[in-house]
Order: C-alpha cells, then structure tokens, then sequence
C-alpha cells in the first residue's frame, strides 16, 4: 500500500498520457500533444537545473536544436541508421554542455543568465549561417521518418504514445535524481553555495552533472522532434524559444517535476485554445503571464497545492 | 407566444435547409499574420479575405459558399505544421493556400501528397516545385527569373564585376544561392558576398567592404526594411555604384522608408506597381488596376506584390473549382495542373505537369526609381 | 584592408549608441529594484513609434518627441504601480517572467493599434554625410552620439546633486537601510521605472531617424541592450554606456574585418570570453557572498 501511494503520481501521470488520445475530439490534437511532450521534457531538465540547482539558463533552445541537427545531418546527409544519428545527437548536446559548464557555471545570477544566453544566440547564429551543413534559414528538408528495429512510426498515434512513453521514463528518472545524495546536494547549492562547499560538497562537479543532464533531457526531446517533424529550421531553436521554456518551468512551478510538466502542457497549448480571439490573442497570452505571476507566485504547482491544502483543511472542518 | 415559437422554428428549419443545400466549399490558408513575416502575411491575409467576399458576392462556386478557414503560423515552422494539420485532419478542407515563408511551406509540404490534397505556395523558394511534387504549386514568381532579369540589364549596360549583398533569412539565403549560381554562369565575375541580419539597422560597414571590391554593379536582396537602410547607407557613403535591388521591395513602404536616397535603384518587378504605365493590349492590366482600388479602398493602405500571392491562390483554386465542377481535391489538382494562360497579379500562369509554378521571366518587368515612383526600363 | 576601420567605428559608435541608450535604462531599474526590466527595448520601440504617430498626425518633430517620451515615461510609472508593486517581494525570475509579460502586451498592443509596418522619421538636420577622419557619418549619427553624452552628464548631477538621485542610490545600496531613513521606497522604485520609460524613449525617437522603427524592434534592442549592460558590469550606469559602444564596435568590426555573416556570433563570443575572464564585466565591482 505504502509503495502504491508513494507512486501514485507516477501511476496516474501514466494512465493520464495513455487516455489523453480518447479524450480528444479529433486526430489534429494529436500533434499538439506531441509537442507538449516535447516541450515538458525539457522543461522537467530545465527545472531541474533551476528549481533544484537555482542555476539559470537562457539557452536552452540550442541543447535542443543542436540534437535535432545532428541526428538530422547524421542521418539525412551522412546516410548513418536512425538510432545511430539520435545517440549521436544526444552526445554532442551533452558533450557541448559539459565543456560550456566549467566557465559558465562560475558565473552568477544575471551573468550566468547572459552567457547561456549568449552560447544560444552563437549556436542559432550558426545554424543559420552553415548553409551547407544545415541547409540555412529556409531548413533543413529530407529527415526520415523514425524507425527502430524495422518499425515506423508513420501515424501520429504511434508517435505520441512512444514520445509519451519517453516523457513518463524521464518523470521516473528525474525523481530518482532528486531523491537522491546528488539531489540533496544540488538543494544545498541552491540555498547557499558557501554552505554547501562548506558541508564538503563539490559543488562545479554537482552543478555541472545536472547542466548535462538537462541537457540530455533536451536532446532527447531534439532527436524526437527532428524525426517527428522531418524538417528542421532555425527558428525553433532561437532566443525566443529559450524564454519560452523559461517561463514554463516558472509558470509550472519552481522545484516540482509536475510544475514542469504541467507548465510545458498549457504554455503549449494555450495559443489552441486562444485562436477564436484571433489577433488578439498575443494580449491575453501577456495579460495572462502576468496575472499567473501576480497570484499564483509559485506557478501553476504551487497554486494546485494551495488548492489541496485549503480543500482538506474544508474537509477537515466540515 | 406560440406564434413567435413557431416562426423560430420555421426559421431554424430554413436555416438548416438552405445549409443542406449549399454546403460551403471550404479552402484552407496557412498565413503569417504575426510574427516577423506579418508584413508578407497581413496583405495575404486581407487580399484572401477580400476575394472571398467577392467570390460569395457573385454567388459562390458551383452554386455553393466559399469557406475560407485561415490559420495564423505566427511565422513559426511548428505552428505551420500545425496549423496544415489541422486544415487536412480537422478541417477536411478541399484545398491549402499558404504557407507565407519558404521555410513553412517546405515543412509543411510532405503532408500533402500523403493527404491527397493540394497546396498552393505563396512563398518563393525553387526547392517547393523542383522536383515538382504532384500535389503541389506555387504562385510567387521564382527568384531565378528575377536574378535572369537584372543580370541580362547588367549584360547590356556593359558591367562585368558584380557584388552581392544578402539578408540572412529564408528569401535572401534563396537569393544568394541563385546569384551564386547565375551570376558567374552568365560571364560575370562575382567580386564580393556580404550578408547582413534582418533586424540590422546600419550596413555602412558591408557596404564600406563592397567599396574596396570596387565592382561595376551591387545587387541587394532583402525584403522591407533592410534593403531601404542600404539605399540610405550607400547614399550616406557617397557610392555611385549601380544598385539593383529585389522584387522584395517592390512596394510603395520601400520608397517612403529610403526616402531620396531611393533615386536611381533599379529593380525586377512584377506588373502590380506599373499598372498604370502598361499598354491596354497587356492581360493583367485591368485586374491589376481594379485591384489596386479595391485594396485601397477596403484596407486604406498600399497594395504589395505579396497581398497578389494571395489574390493568385485563391482565384487559381477557384477557378480549378469551376473548371474540375466540384470540390473533390483530387479534382481540384487535376484542374489546377491544366489551367494556362491564366492572368493573375504576378504574372500569366500556365501549369503543366512538369512546372507547377506557371510563371517565366515576363513576370517581371525592370523598373527604376525616379521622383518617387516606380517608371519601366525601356 | 584597413583603409575601412575609421568608417567600421564610426558605424559601430553609432549602432552601439543604441545599445547604450537601452542599457542605460536597464541599469536605472535594476539600481533602484534590483529587476531586470526584460520590457526595456520596448520603451525604446515605444518612443520611435510614438514619435512617428504623432508626427503623422500633424505634430511638428521636437513636439512630437517630447510628447512621445512624456507618454512612455508615464507607461512606465503606470507599470510599476499596476504590476510591479502589487507583487511584492517575489522571487526575481517571477519578475523577469512578468516583464516578459508586459513586453509581449506592449508589443502586442502597438502592432494592433498601429500596424507591422516599418516606419521612418526625417533627421534633425538634414541628410547630407559628413567626412570625419575620411568616414561618411550622418548628422543624426553625431546627433545620438551628443543626446547620449548629455543624458550621462545628466544622470551623474541627477544622482550626485538631487535628493531623489541620493535617495535612489540609497535604495540600491540597501533597501531596508533606505526605508528606515525615511525614503519611500515605492516612491523610488516608480521614479525608477519611470525615469527608464524617459531614457528608452528619448533614445527610441532620436534613433528612429537612422535605423527605422516598427513594433517588433524592442525584442533585439533590449536583447543587445542586457549584453551591453552585462559586458560593462551591471548596476554601472557608465559601464552600460560604454558596454553599448564597445558591444557597437565589435560587431561592426566583425562585420568589416572578420565575417558579415558571423558578426553577432562574433560580438557575443568576445563577451563570453570577457566574462570567463572577468565575471562580473568590465566595470563591475566584485560580488561578495552573503553567507
């Protein structure tokens, strides 16, 4: 009983994925999910770096693109199976994380932010200038479709349910990092860096291990999407998108797997949801950023727990 | 009381009746109306809504409403992706029109033949009907045939070094692979390659390096407002190198933003902006100048060759409609591939199946700047 | 080769004025609240486009200007008592995200009201280049480069000779330390917001003339704008300024000397490897940590 309780988040979230595709009125919302997923496997890496690490990245968007890139030039380009060209993926992204890690992360605050930032801005530079790598601001065309071990995922379906399968693993993944000494260390960081150096944490070691991971996290969202969507353009790895997924993590709520999550799902499908009011829809998008932040300071994580609390102590009283 | 219910009633019921017997005919659109390529896709946009109005106006195809369901891509590849999903999955409509941008058209593109149904570009880039793709066109005329245009006017003008300047977004990468190509194939030598950002606003430094090539000719490619900062730039270096500029610009915004510094830039451009200038005999003429002062008086504002993409896909496809006498897709893309000598806003389309653009370099007419309009160059 | 250098800065000078002006802005707020203002480039986008409205209305230039940078100062007093002071003390990523709300209402507001045209203004005083050191360099350009000198000089009496200047400096040494002597720490925090509406605008309207305008603009401005800030060290309003002249520089040095194409990645290298160095920027103090 004990064990079924302490999963039953991870139980629920499983069963919620699996019925999501039941519940929708037609097979174009598919797509949409499928993005959520993508979009809240970086955000849960995302957070893990910010929430539990308190470290900031505004360059997100280019562990993702450098992913969706390699595996597009390994597998398109250079003719490498699709598997190879994904783990290939992977790797540069993490590889790239870890050599930026050890000047970056000496940095604080707004400077840590400026040079994430700026690495984002110096790889999206680059995927639109290396025309002959990356075929240039118009895209890169031609990536095949996914297949693994002579399966092809050519319905939306099929890919929802492997990217959904992907995004519950990471859920599993992710709580057991943060359950763990490293999580109790990156806590630490997080509080006070003096005092964990103090307590004999290595902090560079801590800080730089969940920069990777989060980067992993991204990547593997990138290989995803790249193979999804058979084409790639710059324009979905720039800044603007590295904000985007900031203020997921931060509308879902710091420090809670489920605030990613559940940030990643309604920023994305949000803009679905505000096509009737046409243009001006970007007006409640920012009116709605804004009143999220002024009411629900601890996202969206934070106001469900309030809701929990206020609900029991009812049930209590009553 | 009863009275009244049973008048809503029979209203209701003659409501779903005429509903029953003219079912809309429903034609998706893929358009840019925000986002940094909103000054493509706003004039599309309106243009769309407009020659819908009009098609109802006079009843219709085949009898039947038209239904235009436009998406906003917010110039963004995965909301095109979407937004073309949605039309196919959701909307089941008989034929797409869009995307603005190249890069949302190629990645929307692939969707098509698997759908069975055809999609008629508004975007430039060669890549989206060569290799044709049966399922679909394109109506934005090819940067080949305006790259042709000017060079066969540097030919006879005698120059024989030519530097380049390109935007580094989707149109001017097209640009300058076409350039690339054409300008050393048809006996120049290319003497620099500079690119500059979209949003940059000061090209004295890359205009300051095509100075030391000293070329006889530049050629710009960019759309608004990046090309009328160069004008202005060379104007404030002194240049006196010829300029020659892209379609991209070919709208009155281009003179208004550069200003003086617009006399004497020479162009490819299609009819739209020298209607008035052209002899009676020439096709488009009429449409053109009806639809110069339609546009004006809906929407107070100036026409653009781009808002013309929109006007050629719409009526293509409702021509395809009538010609194919339904609006299976099928039918539709049949109907599509047989139209010619069709007159549009960019130019005369004639489809076959092996070019799905329709259009040659008569498209374009050379134009140059002088007191503020646009004059063609004999 | 080098024979283009004097034109590669006097071009660089001229782009990085912008990014100065707009750092300038960042700097007052973040002073005084310890925010950073990610709507920024939107006051600067706010005084060009209004300036252009009203000037198409029938204003002459210098009414127009004034009346534009009265009306995005206000924006931003107006922002701080709506939004940022109802908030509270919050974690300082919540208000980065609620800046980014407002920049995307700013945003959107101007496109829908006005439109996604680009627009220009006339210059001050004509057109016609002028050679210095054998570079072309429009009148507007020394125009910028003179405003922006003022509005330094400006800001040095404002903070050493005023009491609201003393009293802001007090609020962003210490907050609490500020309170407890009297100063009103909200009055602060919105002179603070509005001041940074004044800075952004007069540098929107003064720039319009030469780079053009239109809604979208404050997205790379107050992108260039945070770098300038960071790369003179944050909270120095010298630094800022220097920060957008010598960020200018780079790219158009890049531009001229390195790649056209890899300008900016070029500018934003330079500026990682500053901070890799140097972590707090050219001109910032060094941080000391609070245990």
């Amino acid at each position: 009983m004990g064990l079924f309780r302490k999963n039953f988040g991870l139980l629920a979230f499983a069963a919620a994925l699996g019925l999501a595709p039941l519940a929708l009125p037609n097979d174009y919302y598919i797509n949409v999910l499928i993005l959520c997923c993508f979009n809240a496997l970086i955000v849960m890496g995302l957070n893990l770096l910010m929430g539990y690490a308190g470290q900031v990245s505004l360059g997100h968007a280019a562990f993702f693109g450098l992913a969706a890139y390699t595996t597009a030039i390994s597998t398109a380009t250079l003719g490498l199976p699709i598997p190879v060209g994904m783990l290939a993926g992977v790797a540069v992204s993490a590889a790239v994380a870890w050599l930026l890690a050890v000047p970056t992360l000496k940095l604080h605050g707004n400077y840590l932010a400026m040079a994430t930032l700026g690495f984002g801005i110096i790889v999206s530079i680059v995927f639109n200038e290396a025309v002959g790598l990356t075929g240039g601001p118009s895209g890169f065309v031609g990536i095949p479709r996914l297949k693994i071990a002579g399966f092809t995922f050519t319905s939306d379906k099929a890919y929802y349910f492997l990217s959904a399968a992907v995004l519950w693993v990471a859920t599993l993944v992710s709580r057991r990092v943060i359950g763990s000494r490293t999580g109790r260390a990156l806590r630490a960081i997080h509080v006070s860096e003096s005092a964990a150096q103090a307590m004999g944490i290595d902090i560079a070691r801590h800080k730089r291990f969940v920069f990777v991971l989060s980067a992993v996290y991204a990547g593997v969202a990138g290989t995803l999407y790249a193979h999804h969507l058979t084409f790639v353009a710059p324009s979905s790895f720039g800044f603007h998108f590295s904000v985007q997924l900031l203020t997921m993590v931060v509308l879902g709520g710091m420090a809670s797997i489920w605030g990613a999550v559940a940030g990643a799902f309604f920023l994305t499908s949000l803009p679905e949801f505000l096509r009737m009011f046409e243009e001006v829809d970007i007006l409640i998008y920012g009116g709605l950023l804004i009143a999220c932040m002024m009411f629900m300071p601890s996202g969206l994580a934070g106001g469900a727990q309030a809701i929990a609390r206020k609900l029991k102590a009812g049930v209590r009283r009553g | 009381m009863m009275l009244r219910l049973l008048s809503v009633v029979a209203a209701l019921v003659l409501c779903a009746g005429q509903s029953l017997a003219a079912e809309p005919i429903k034609i998706g659109a893929v358009v840019s109306v925000t986002g940094p390529a909103s000054f493509l896709g706003e004039p599309e946009k309106n243009t769309l809504e407009m020659i819908r109005d009009e098609l109802n106006a006079k009843g219709g195809l085949l009898g039947r409403p038209v239904e235009l369901i436009l998406y906003d891509d917010e110039s963004d590849v995965n909301k095109a992706v979407l937004a073309a999903e949605k039309l196919i999955k959701k909307d089941q409509v008989a034929a797409v029109i869009g995307a603005t941008t190249s890069g949302s058209t190629l990645a929307i593109m692939n969707k098509f033949p698997a759908a069975q149904v055809p999609l008629v570009s508004m975007s430039a880039a060669e890549k989206i009907v060569n290799p044709v793709n049966p399922w679909v066109f394109k109506v934005a005329p090819s940067d080949r045939h305006a790259v042709g245009r000017i060079l066969k006017h540097a030919q006879a003008k005698g120059y024989k070094k030519i530097a380049i300047l390109t935007v580094s977004d989707g149109f001017g990468q097209a640009g300058r692979e076409v350039l690339k190509e054409l300008v050393p194939a048809m006996g120049f030598t290319l003497t620099a390659d500079e690119v500059y950002g979209p949003k940059d606003t000061d090209m004295t430094a890359q205009l300051t390096k095509l100075k030391d090539a000293a070329p006889d000719a530049i050629i710009c490619w960019g759309t608004n407002p990046g090309p009328a900062v160069v004008a202005r730039n060379r104007a404030q270096l002194g240049m006196k190198t010829p300029l020659y500029m892209s379609h991209g610009v070919a709208s009155r915004k281009f003179i208004e933003l550069a200003g003086e510094s617009a006399e004497g830039l020479m162009l490819p451009a299609g009819h739209l902006i020298v209607a008035s200038q052209l002899p009676d005999s020439q096709p488009q003429k009429v449409l053109l100048l009806a639809y110069t002062s339609q546009y004006k008086d809906k929407f107070k504002g100036d026409v653009s060759p781009f808002g013309g993409h929109g006007w050629d896909g719409l009526k293509l496809v409702a021509k395809a409609v009538e010609t194919a006498g339904s609006d299976k897709p099928a039918a539709i893309r049949d109907a599509l591939e047989k139209i010619t000598a069709f007159p549009g806003i960019g130019g005369v389309f004639s489809f076959t199946d092996k070019d799905h653009n329709g259009l040659d370099a008569n498209a374009f007419e050379m134009v140059v700047i002088q007191g503020g309009d646009w004059k063609i160059l004999k | 080769m080098f024979a283009g250098a004097p034109q590669y800065l006097i071009s660089g000078l001229t782009v990085g004025a912008t990014y100065g002006l707009t750092a300038l802005g960042f700097t007052m707020i973040f002073n005084t609240t310890g925010i950073i203002n990610f709507a920024q480039g939107e006051f600067v986008m706010l005084g060009g486009m209004l300036a252009v409205v009203l000037q198409k209305a029938g204003a002459p230039l210098p009414v127009a200007i004034m009346l534009a940078v009265a009306v995005t100062a206000l924006v931003g007093c107006l922002i701080e008592r709506g939004v940022i002071r109802p908030v509270g003390r919050t974690a300082p990523v919540n208000l980065v995200i609620i800046t980014i709300g407002i920049s995307i209402l700013l945003r959107g507001a101007v496109m829908l009201i006005w439109g996604k045209d680009t627009f220009a203004l006339p210059p001050f005083s004509g057109s016609a280049p002028l050679a210095i050191l054998g570079a072309a360099v429009q009148p507007q350009s020394l125009w910028v480069l003179l405003i922006t000198l003022l509005l330094l000089v400006a800001l040095k009496l404002f903070f050493s000779r005023t009491i609201h200047g003393k009293a802001m400096l007090a609020c962003a040494c210490e907050q609490k330390a500020a309170a407890l002597m009297g100063i009103s720490v909200d009055r602060m925090a919105m002179l603070s917001f509005g001041l940074s509406g004044f800075l952004g605008a007069v540098g929107g309207a003064i720039l319009t003339p030469i780079t053009l305008t239109s809604y979208d603009v404050g997205v790379m401005l107050g992108l260039k704008g945070f770098a300038a800030c960071i790369l003179g060290g944050l909270g120095n309003p010298f630094g800022a300024a220097a920060g957008g002249l010598i960020l200018g520089v780079l790219e158009s040095f890049g531009a001229g000397f390195v790649s056209s194409a890899y300008k900016d990645a070029f500018a934003f290298i330079v500026l990682l490897a500053l901070l890799f160095v140097k972590p707090t920027g050219l001109f910032g103090g060094p941080k000391s940590d609070r245990v």
